[in-house]
């Protein structure tokens, strides 16, 4: 029977640590993405998730022709840092930060309006072993176009 | 003591199944290898190479407070005949009907806070920290948000700041919480009614050229990211119904050419701000918008009902 509950006790604590997780990965977008997005102004939506090292998270958004806007992306210090690329509806690359200096915030404006693709990327690391895994997080911010 | 231990066992064999099956039920996990292999070429297939596959995708729709701001930056004018009436806040009772409705007032809070009417904006805070504390999203809107608000009435920067803040939380909360289809409802909901509001303030004596309506075209480029939105969280009862009732809107929009020619970027280095030049071409006629403009609000009726 004590065995029993010391299992359920080992799942219940499995079932919660995601969510602990998961609320450690809000703070985190809050802390450290929200800050780079300067004077534009969050829109308010949440994108963060865990990524491992070698893993990718995509994001479709429409992007509109009276904003200026700034993208923010940042990833836990543990894991290499997150790479972004940004696709048209062709999936042509219109901007990777991998060329751009590894940079984690893109300012960009449309002439019309769009819907883009954005690709998150982990690169995998030099440790062979269990990749470790990080919270990933991207940012819009917005203002009226000048 | 047999009983308790084969209780015991069911509840850790089911307890084991839903801690295998949780990280699969995050919105919209899918994979697109294949998807991406077969449509890279030339110069981009180098960076292709690494793309294999997507452990989560996000679909993005344009906030509340981006909608508001679409809507003030074509001059339109503001309307609180328009916006769903706090008093109706009382009849939300279930899930569905303070998901939706908390994306509804969030929307009508970030309107009223760009046209500055201030005892609309305490009034649509209220109403939608009801929403949010019926749903159980702890701390999303607290008394001390309210308070700052009160303060900083005159304060547009400080509001919208607010106002995002308070979305953030929201949608944090359902999404760290295992709640998607809820997370999708008030998506849903602030997406549907920043459109209703849009078609509703058209003059149709100013129907041509109207900057107004170039943005309600717009709103074609997010439906299906809408719907896939949706999709990832079917066989929810009230996500199905949405998803039907926004096929309706799908459909009209699906009577509205958009064309987009390629996208060009081009680098300005004085403001450090990459322009994505491209031209685009739409055709709605006013009988479209008509239909358009009918089938939002009959739907946004439903809702707010």
């Amino acid at each position: 029977m004590k065995a029993y509950r010391i299992a359920l006790t080992l799942v219940v604590l499995v079932l919660t640590a995601g969510s602990v997780v998961n609320a450690q990965c809000k703070s985190f977008a809050k802390k450290t993405c929200l800050p780079e997005l300067g004077s534009y102004t969050h829109d308010g939506n949440y994108h963060a998730t865990i990524l491992s090292e070698g893993e990718e998270a995509e994001l479709y958004k429409t992007f509109f022709s009276d904003m200026e806007y700034r993208m923010s992306v940042c990833s836990d210090e543990n894991i290499p840092p997150v790479e972004f690329l940004v696709l048209d509806a062709d999936r042509n690359i219109l901007y990777s930060s991998k060329e751009n200096n590894n940079t984690r915030t893109w300012d960009f404006k449309m002439q019309s309006s769009q819907q883009l693709r954005i690709i998150l990327k982990i690169p995998s690391g030099q440790n062979s072993g269990v990749p470790s895994q990080g919270c990933v997080s991207v940012m819009f911010g917005f203002r009226i176009k000048s | 003591m047999k009983l308790l231990l084969k209780i015991s066992d069911s509840i850790l064999a089911l307890a084991v199944f839903v801690a295998l099956m949780l990280p699969g039920c995050r919105s919209g996990v899918k994979d697109v290898k294949n998807d991406v292999d077969t449509l890279v070429t030339g110069a981009n297939a180098a960076i292709y190479e690494d793309i294999r596959q997507a452990e989560k995708i996000f679909y993005t729709l344009p906030s509340p407070l981006e909608s508001a701001m679409l809507i003030k930056s074509t001059g339109a004018q503001f309307d609180d005949k328009l916006l769903n009436p706090i008093e109706n806040s009382r009849n939300y009772n279930t899930n569905r009907s303070m998901a939706l409705n908390l994306g509804i007032y969030t929307t009508d809070l970030s309107f009223a806070s760009l046209y500055d009417q201030t005892q609309l904006i305490i009034n649509f805070m209220n109403a939608a920290k009801q929403m949010a504390d019926g749903l159980g999203i702890l701390d999303a809107i607290s008394e001390e948000d309210i308070g700052k608000l009160e303060e900083n009435i005159h304060n547009t920067e400080v509001i919208m700041d607010i106002v995002s803040q308070t979305y953030l939380n929201s949608n944090s909360y359902l999404e760290d919480n295992g709640q998607p289809a809820v997370a999708a409802m008030v998506l849903a909901g602030g997406w549907l009614e920043g459109l209703y509001i849009s078609t509703q303030l058209v003059d149709m004596k100013d129907f041509n050229g109207n900057k107004l309506v170039s943005r309600i075209i717009d709103q074609k480029l997010s439906i299906d990211i809408l719907i896939d939105l949706l999709s990832s969280s079917k066989g929810h009862p009230a996500i199905d119904d949405l998803i039907g009732q926004v096929a309706k809107v799908k459909t009209v929009f699906d009577k509205i050419s958009l064309e987009t020619s390629p996208i060009r970027p081009e680098y300005d280095q004085i403001t450090n701000t990459t322009v994505l030049k491209s031209e685009v071409r739409t055709d709605l006629t006013p009988e479209v918008f008509k239909e358009l403009s009918e089938t939002v609000a009959a739907i946004r009726s439903n809702l707010i009902k």
